[in-house]
Order: C-alpha cells, then sequence, then structure tokens
C-alpha cells in the first residue's frame, strides 16, 4: 500500500510542474498590442494599464526559463500578488474568502446527488425494462441535455418571480442581522435551495445512470449466481453482494467529477450571485484581473489533483486489485 | 454495415433524434430564407413584446425579433459545435494514433499530458483563456477544440493498441510499410467507429460549453445572435419578459437531447461490443 501510495505521489510531482508550465503559457496569450482587445465594460487605457502591470508582475520580458523558475518560486511561497480590481487586496486572501463556500456547497450537493442516485440506479438495474426504469431513463438523457443555467432562469421566474417563494440572488437577506438565529438559518437554506436544486439536477442524471450500468454489469457475475443458488434472500443478494462491488466504479467517478467539486458550478454561482470560486472567476475574467484568474487557476487545479490522489488512494484501500497493479 | 441499418432502424428514439438532428441543420442552414424578419433590426415601437401572431417567440430589450435572431442562433451554435468538435477530433486522433503505434516514451509523455489536461476544471481554464483573448466565434471554437480532445486521444490509443497486435498489420510491417501508411490506411479506419460515436456525442456538449460560455457574456459577442446570448439578455429582463428565457434554452435542450439520443443509438447499433464502453474512459483513469 505504501509503495502504491509513494508511487502516486511521485507521478503527481511532474503533473505539478506541467500545472505551473500551462498557466504560464496562459498568461503568454497576452497580445503584444493592447488595442487588439476592446471589449465590453473596459477602455482601452485600462486594458493597456492591465498589460503593463502584468508585464512587470510576471517579467514577460526576460527569457522563458526566468520566468518560469520566478513564477514557480512565487507560486511555491503562495504570492499570487495583488488583485488588480479597485480594491487591490492579495489574491490568495479573496480565494480563501470563497473556497468555503463553493466547498459547502458542492458538499451538500453531492451528498444530495448521492443519497438519491445509488437508489434510483439500484432500483432501475434490478427491475430492467420496467416502467420505474423507463422514467428515469427519461429523466436522465433531459438531465444531460438540460442547460444548467437555462434550468435555474426556469426556476427563478416560477419560485422567485411568479411566486415569489424563494430568494433569487445571494447567500442572505438585506435584514439578515436583524433576525432571531434559527431565522438566520432558514434564511440561508432558502438562499441555497434553488442553486442546490439546478446543480442536483444535472450531476443526478450522470451518477444514477452510471450506477444502473455498474449494476447491470454485476448482476450477470457468477458470484450473484451463487448467492442466488445458495439460497439467499434477494435482499441480501442484492443489497450486500452486488451493491458493494457496484460501488467501487462509482467511486472512481466521484474522483473524476472533484474538479467540478473544487471549481464549483461556475454558471450557477453567476447566476445566483453566489460568493464562490465560480463567481470570482467570472469576475476576473470580465474585469481582466489576471493575479486572481492565475491564482484561481493554479489553487483549483492543484487541489484538484491531490483530491484525485486521495480518490485514487481510496479507491485502491476498497478494492486491493488495484493495489497489485492491474490495469484497467 | 446492414446489421448496422437494421439495428438503427430498430431504434425508434434514435431515429427521431436523427430526423430532428437533420431538420435543425436544414433550419439552420435555410435561416436567411425563412427568418421572419431581419434578426438585428431594432425597433424602438416593440420592445419586449409577447408572443403574438407576427412574433411567435415574441421581442426582445431592442424589438428584434425573437424566433428569427434564435433562427440565426442556430447556425452559430452547430457551427461552433462541428469545429470544435473537429479541432478536438483532429488532435486526439494525432496525439492518440502516436502513442497507441509508437508506445514507450512517445506514449508516456502524449498520456502524461491528457493527465495534465484534466487536471484543469474545463470552465476555470476555458473562463482564464479568454480573458487573455478577443472574444469571437473563432476564439470560441479554437478554445472549446483545444481543451476537449483528451477523450479523442484516449479512445484512439486504446484502438491503436489492441489493433497494431492483429495479424493485418503485422502482415503489413513484414512487407515493409511505412509506420505512417500503416497508421493512415491500415490502423485508423478500423478504429474510425468509436471515434465517430464519441465525435457525434461531442457536438452537444461542445454546444453546451458555446452556450453556457455566451450566457455568462465571454463567448460569441452581440450584435451575432446565439442562443447563449440570446437567454443571457433574458436573464436581465426576467421579471418583465419570460419568453426571451423560455425559447432559446429550449431550443439548446432539444438539440442536444436530440445528437446524444442520435449519437447512443449509432453507438448501440454499430457495434454491440461498445454497448458497455460507457465507462471505458472514465475507467482507464483507475489505474
Amino acid at each position: 500500500m505504501l509503495a502504491y501510495a509513494l508511487r502516486r505521489l511521485l507521478l503527481a510531482v511532474p503533473l505539478l510542474l506541467g500545472i505551473t508550465f500551462i498557466s504560464l503559457m496562459v498568461i503568454h496569450l497576452a497580445p503584444g498590442d493592447p488595442v487588439e482587445v476592446q471589449t465590453g465594460d473596459m477602455t482601452e487605457r485600462n486594458i493597456r494599464e492591465a498589460y503593463k502591470a502584468l508585464r512587470e508582475m510576471y517579467g514577460l520580458d526576460k527569457p522563458l526559463h526566468v520566468q518560469y523558475w520566478n513564477w514557480l518560486s512565487r507560486i511555491v511561497r503562495l504570492d499570487f500578488g495583488r488583485s488588480f480590481a479597485p480594491d487591490g487586496r492579495l489574491v490568495l486572501t479573496k480565494i480563501s474568502e470563497r473556497l468555503p463556500i463553493t466547498l459547502l456547497l458542492n458538499v451538500i450537493e453531492m451528498l444530495i446527488i448521492l443519497s438519491l442516485a445509488v437508489p434510483i440506479g439500484v432500483l432501475s438495474a434490478t427491475r430492467q425494462y420496467s416502467a420505474f426504469d423507463k422514467v428515469t431513463t427519461i429523466f436522465v438523457f433531459l438531465g444531460f441535455a438540460t442547460p444548467d443555467f437555462w434550468l435555474a432562469l426556469l426556476l427563478m421566474i416560477l419560485f422567485g418571480v411568479q411566486l415569489g417563494w424563494l430568494p433569487i440572488s445571494g447567500l442572505r437577506s438585506l435584514n439578515w442581522e436583524y433576525l432571531t438565529f434559527w431565522r438566520q438559518q432558514l434564511d440561508f437554506l432558502s438562499h441555497l435551495a434553488l442553486p442546490i436544486l439546478v446543480a442536483t439536477f444535472g450531476g443526478l442524471a450522470g451518477f444514477s445512470r452510471y450506477m444502473r450500468q455498474s449494476m447491470l454489469e454485476v448482476v450477470r457475475q457468477d458470484y450473484i449466481q451463487t448467492a442466488r443458488a445458495k439460497g439467499l434472500a434477494e435482499r441480501v443478494v442484492v443489497g450486500k453482494h452486488a451493491l458493494r462491488n457496484a460501488m467501487l466504479p462509482i467511486v472512481t467517478i466521484l474522483g473524476l467529477s472533484l474538479p467540478g467539486l473544487i471549481g464549483g458550478s461556475v454558471i450557477v454561482e453567476w447566476i445566483f450571485a453566489i460568493p464562490g470560486m465560480g463567481q470570482l472567476m467570472v469576475q476576473a475574467a470580465f474585469e481582466r484581473d489576471y493575479p486572481v484568474l492565475m491564482g484561481n487557476l493554479v489553487i483549483v487545479s492543484t487541489l484538484t489533483l491531490f483530491a484525485n490522489l486521495a480518490a485514487d488512494l481510496a479507491y485502491s484501500l476498497v478494492d486491493p486489485r488495484i493495489r497489485v497493479g492491474r490495469r484497467r | 454495415m446492414r446489421d448496422f441499418w437494421r439495428a438503427l432502424r430498430r431504434n425508434r428514439l434514435a431515429l427521431i433524434g436523427g430526423v430532428v438532428v437533420a431538420c435543425l441543420a436544414v433550419l439552420a442552414i435555410a435561416a436567411p430564407l425563412i427568418a421572419p424578419w431581419d434578426p438585428n433590426r431594432p425597433d424602438v415601437k416593440k420592445i419586449l413584446n409577447p408572443p403574438s401572431q407576427r412574433h411567435v417567440f415574441g421581442t426582445d430589450q431592442l424589438g428584434r425579433d425573437v424566433l428569427s435572431r434564435m433562427l440565426f442562433g442556430a447556425r452559430v451554435s452547430l457551427a461552433v459545435g462541428f469545429v470544435s468538435v473537429g479541432i478536438a477530433a483532429t488532435i486526439g486522433i494525432l496525439l492518440g494514433a502516436a502513442a497507441g503505434y509508437h508506445g514507450g516514451l512517445i506514449d508516456a509523455a502524449i498520456m502524461r499530458l491528457v493527465d495534465l489536461m484534466l487536471v484543469f476544471p474545463r470552465f476555470f481554464l476555458l473562463l482564464a483563456v479568454l480573458a487573455f483573448l478577443k472574444p469571437s466565434i473563432w476564439t470560441i471554437m479554437a478554445v472549446i477544440g483545444l481543451t476537449g480532445w483528451m477523450g479523442v486521444a484516449r479512445l484512439v490509443r486504446a484502438e491503436f493498441l489492441a489493433l497494431k497486435e492483429r495479424e493485418f498489420v503485422t502482415w503489413s510491417q513484414s512487407v515493409g510499410a511505412s509506420g505512417f501508411r500503416i497508421i493512415w490506411r491500415h490502423i485508423l479506419p478500423n478504429a474510425m467507429a468509436p471515434v465517430l460515436v464519441s465525435m457525434t456525442l461531442g457536438i452537444p456538449a461542445a454546444i453546451l460549453t458555446e452556450s453556457g460560455l455566451s450566457f455568462l457574456g465571454l463567448g460569441v459577442q452581440p450584435p451575432f445572435a446565439t442562443w447563449g446570448n440570446i437567454l443571457n439578455e433574458g436573464k436581465d429582463a426576467i421579471e418583465l419578459a419570460w419568453w426571451l428565457s423560455l425559447y432559446p434554452g429550449f431550443a439548446i435542450l432539444l438539440t442536444v437531447l436530440s445528437y446524444n439520443l442520435f449519437g447512443e443509438g449509432i453507438r448501440d447499433a454499430l457495434d454491440p461490443r461498445l454497448r458497455r464502453s460507457g465507462g471505458r474512459g472514465v475507467a482507464s483513469r483507475a489505474g
């Protein structure tokens, strides 16, 4: 186990170097002539200033290896500089304010998705081609095809505007400070309801589909036949023997969905004005706030890398076959 | 091939999907002929009119006809879908073929590059790149293509690993065919089926990405209409005009749904072996 963990950790080093190198290459996309870029809210002078600051900050006139070395040594010290936005605060501070919000939101979503997707997947696999299976299949295709921002708009129109039941932006009402403690919690939850509903809808489709597929493959295996043959109750066969094995690929998928978990659902955060990482990223893209963009990109992808690593290790703990080096 | 058509014909949902896909393509191509109004002509007398007989899907903040804008938007969405998937498939096929055929160091390097690209959350990478570039339809196609080739590369590599051990390849090698010729003429045609399926399924994904970016205002810019940026305008008028939000989003849903149904239908019909490959790209990541 230890050898496996060490090997995985070693493989992460070149990936880390790659992350930092690619993000430096992204900075190089900045065209030499700022007049080429002229969009939306930015005036030509603003952009010219942003580029000048950018060039000084990352030393873009120096040779590439010097640039990379400087960039790397700054990242190691977690020094992402100051935001170009008027507040001029440290990039790291801005990110550390927003990361917990995005994580909280996504952990709640993931828990809801898993607690619904596993039973749905199992039921539709054990009753393949039943009415339930057909309904969930339709739901899955709709879930894959529905743009999350559109669903968000429709729900805002229905629950926010027409019915007026739920707030449609931010995390707190204006009068939050004057509410009692329990009212505050209720207010917070009502703000979370729509964003979580939207984010859960798409994720649920994917996970229940995978669960169904994985379950269908497992129930065909010999050991399930054996379990049935020795007279175990169907409940035990499905609930214990099949489910445990069918859950294995779900661990992998869970690991793969981690980029989304940390990055947050960018568009959902933007629509509902939730002050998380996704909203920060969109704002930074609009305002050409390059230090924030680069800081976000490096931090989020590094976190993703380690989360993937953790998921792989967890997977090898629950499935010993991986450790011995069976390539899947 | 006959089995393929028979299997496809039996799959009713896939057929419906295919018909809708074809209709959408015709509507997009014929947009200038069938659009009832000029999509870009504002009319101050008709600002935010609800759907009526003259304007079936209503009008927007500038009094432009939403249906006409959606028809022209279909051209943008479909073009972005096709071109960006073409870019992604080209890169994926080249790198995947090189990795699978040559193996060894080349394979290791290319696969590490794939791992690296997959570490970046897609939307974060897209936003970071787009913040530096002049937004245009070409930029959008390029960045969606350049960030979406990893799945195809893995698929092609896996096919090549399996195919290069087969007799017809060994035979070609023994009669002295060049590596390039073997890859291009002998292995690739045999590996194309799953690639075509993943391209069919890649188009709706690219359309969703484009409409998401345009919705944020970082994708295709006005006055070019796209489904995404009509929705963006719809968001600003959300309390006044539901029709601006409802119809373009439904168009996206319908398009993505039909491509997915069609693509999965082709996959099931092409090769029963592929039927279980839903998790293939995913599973290869675990080891």
